[in-house]
C-alpha cells in the first residue's frame, strides 16, 4: 500500500483513503461555439498514456473529499508530488534529471516493448514476410 | 438572514424517537462481563449535528459569538466550549461538523444563519444521519488499532484531534476529546456493521455496553 500525502489534510493517508480520477490539466475549449468536432473529440474522449512521468486528478473520498493532482511515475509507481487544485506541478518529464526520467522505463529495442519477454532468438522477432 | 426555509425536524417529545443503533440493541444483548472490562462502549444518542461548510474567515466570527469556541483552522483539529458540551470539527478546508447537545441543534442554526447574514456559506442539520459512540478502557486503543489504517498511537493522535477514516469496512470520524475516552461519529447505514464490528473486536478484553 502507498502512502499518500493529501496537501488539504497535510499529512500521509493510506492509498484505500484516495481514488485516482484520470488525467489532470484537462483544459475545456474557452470557445465552445467555434470548437471543432475534432477538438471537442479530444478534450472529451483522448487522454495520454504516458510512460514515465504522468500528473493524475484524484481524490481524498474517504476523508476531506478534496480532488488535488499528483505526479506519479507509470512505470515505477513513485509518486513525485502532490499538489494543490490550482497550481502548477513542480516536478514535470521535461524538468526531471534524465537518469530519474528513464530509471524504470524501459526502452524499447528491437521491437519488443513487454518487459522480461525478450526472445531466445532474435529471429524469432522477426515479422513474419507474407 | 438568508432566505432559507427552516423547520425543525426534531419532534417535541423524544417519545419514541430511536437512534440508530435501536436495532442493534434488539439483536445484541448487552455485555456486562464483570469485573475489569477492558473496553467500554457507550452510545451519545440523538445529540444535534450540524455541518457548516463556508469559508472560514466568513465562519469564525459567528462561530465564536455562538457556540463560545473559535473555529478550528488547522486541519483535524476539534475546538470545544469549556463545558466539553459543544464540539467543532475540521473535516476539509471548508467544511466543519457540529456537534451539540440534541434539541440545540435548531436554535443554533437559526443563530448561525442570523449571524452569517448574506455571506456564502451553508449548514445542513445531519442529526438523525449520524450518532457518536464513546470508546473508553485502557484497551480501548487496541481496539482502535485493529479496526482502522489510521496511526492511533497517542505521539500521532493527541487529545483535540479528529479525523475521517477507514474504519472496519466502512468509514467513520475518529476523535480524541480528551485524554480518557476516544469518539467515533458513524453514519446511521453503518451504525450495526460498526457496532458489531466493536463488540466483536473488543471481546477478548472484556466489554461493557451502555
Amino acid at each position: 500500500m502507498f502512502h499518500i500525502h493529501c496537501p488539504y489534510c497535510d499529512e500521509y493517508r493510506e492509498e484505500e483513503e484516495f481514488h485516482p480520477r484520470g488525467q489532470a490539466h484537462l483544459a475545456r475549449p474557452a470557445t465552445p461555439d467555434t470548437t471543432t468536432d475534432d477538438e471537442w473529440g479530444g478534450y472529451l474522449f483522448f487522454r495520454d498514456n504516458e510512460r514515465g512521468i504522468h500528473h493524475e486528478l484524484w481524490v481524498h473520498s474517504v476523508g476531506c473529499r478534496k480532488f488535488f493532482n499528483i505526479t506519479r511515475n507509470t512505470a515505477t509507481y513513485e509518486i513525485h508530488e502532490t499538489y494543490k487544485m490550482g497550481e502548477r506541478p513542480s516536478v514535470t518529464a521535461e524538468n526531471l534529471p534524465d537518469s530519474q526520467h528513464q530509471s524504470g522505463v524501459q526502452a524499447a529495442t528491437s521491437g519488443w516493448q513487454t518487459v522480461g519477454a525478450r526472445p531466445e532468438s532474435a529471429s524469432l522477432n522477426q515479422e513474419e514476410q507474407v | 438572514m438568508s432566505n432559507i426555509q427552516e423547520f425543525d425536524c426534531r419532534p417535541d417529545s423524544q417519545q419514541g424517537a430511536e437512534s440508530s443503533l435501536h436495532w442493534s440493541y434488539q439483536n445484541q444483548k448487552p455485555r456486562s462481563p464483570g469485573q475489569n472490562p477492558g473496553v467500554q462502549i457507550r452510545e451519545h444518542a440523538l445529540l444535534g449535528h450540524l455541518t457548516l461548510r463556508g469559508g472560514a474567515i466568513v465562519l469564525d466570527e459567528a462561530v465564536r459569538d455562538v457556540l463560545g469556541t473559535t473555529l478550528p483552522s488547522r486541519p483535524h483539529a476539534i475546538n470545544q466550549n469549556d463545558a466539553g458540551t459543544h464540539s467543532i470539527q475540521w473535516i476539509s478546508p471548508d467544511e466543519w461538523l457540529v456537534i451539540v447537545p440534541g434539541g440545540e441543534e435548531f436554535s443554533i442554526e437559526a443563530q448561525l444563519r442570523k449571524a452569517l447574514g448574506d455571506a456564502h456559506f451553508s449548514i445542513v442539520n445531519v442529526s438523525g444521519g449520524q450518532t457518536v459512540l464513546t470508546l473508553s478502557g485502557e484497551k480501548a486503543l487496541e481496539v482502535l488499532m485493529k479496526s482502522t489504517s489510521y496511526d492511533v498511537h497517542p505521539l500521532a493522535f493527541p487529545v483535540g484531534k479528529g479525523v475521517t477514516t477507514t474504519f472496519g469496512k466502512a468509514t467513520a470520524i475518529i476523535r480524541r476529546p480528551a485524554e480518557d475516552h476516544w469518539e467515533l461519529v458513524i453514519r446511521r447505514s453503518f451504525a450495526d456493521y460498526i457496532y458489531r464490528w466493536l463488540l466483536d473486536a473488543s471481546a477478548e478484553y472484556g466489554v461493557t455496553t451502555s
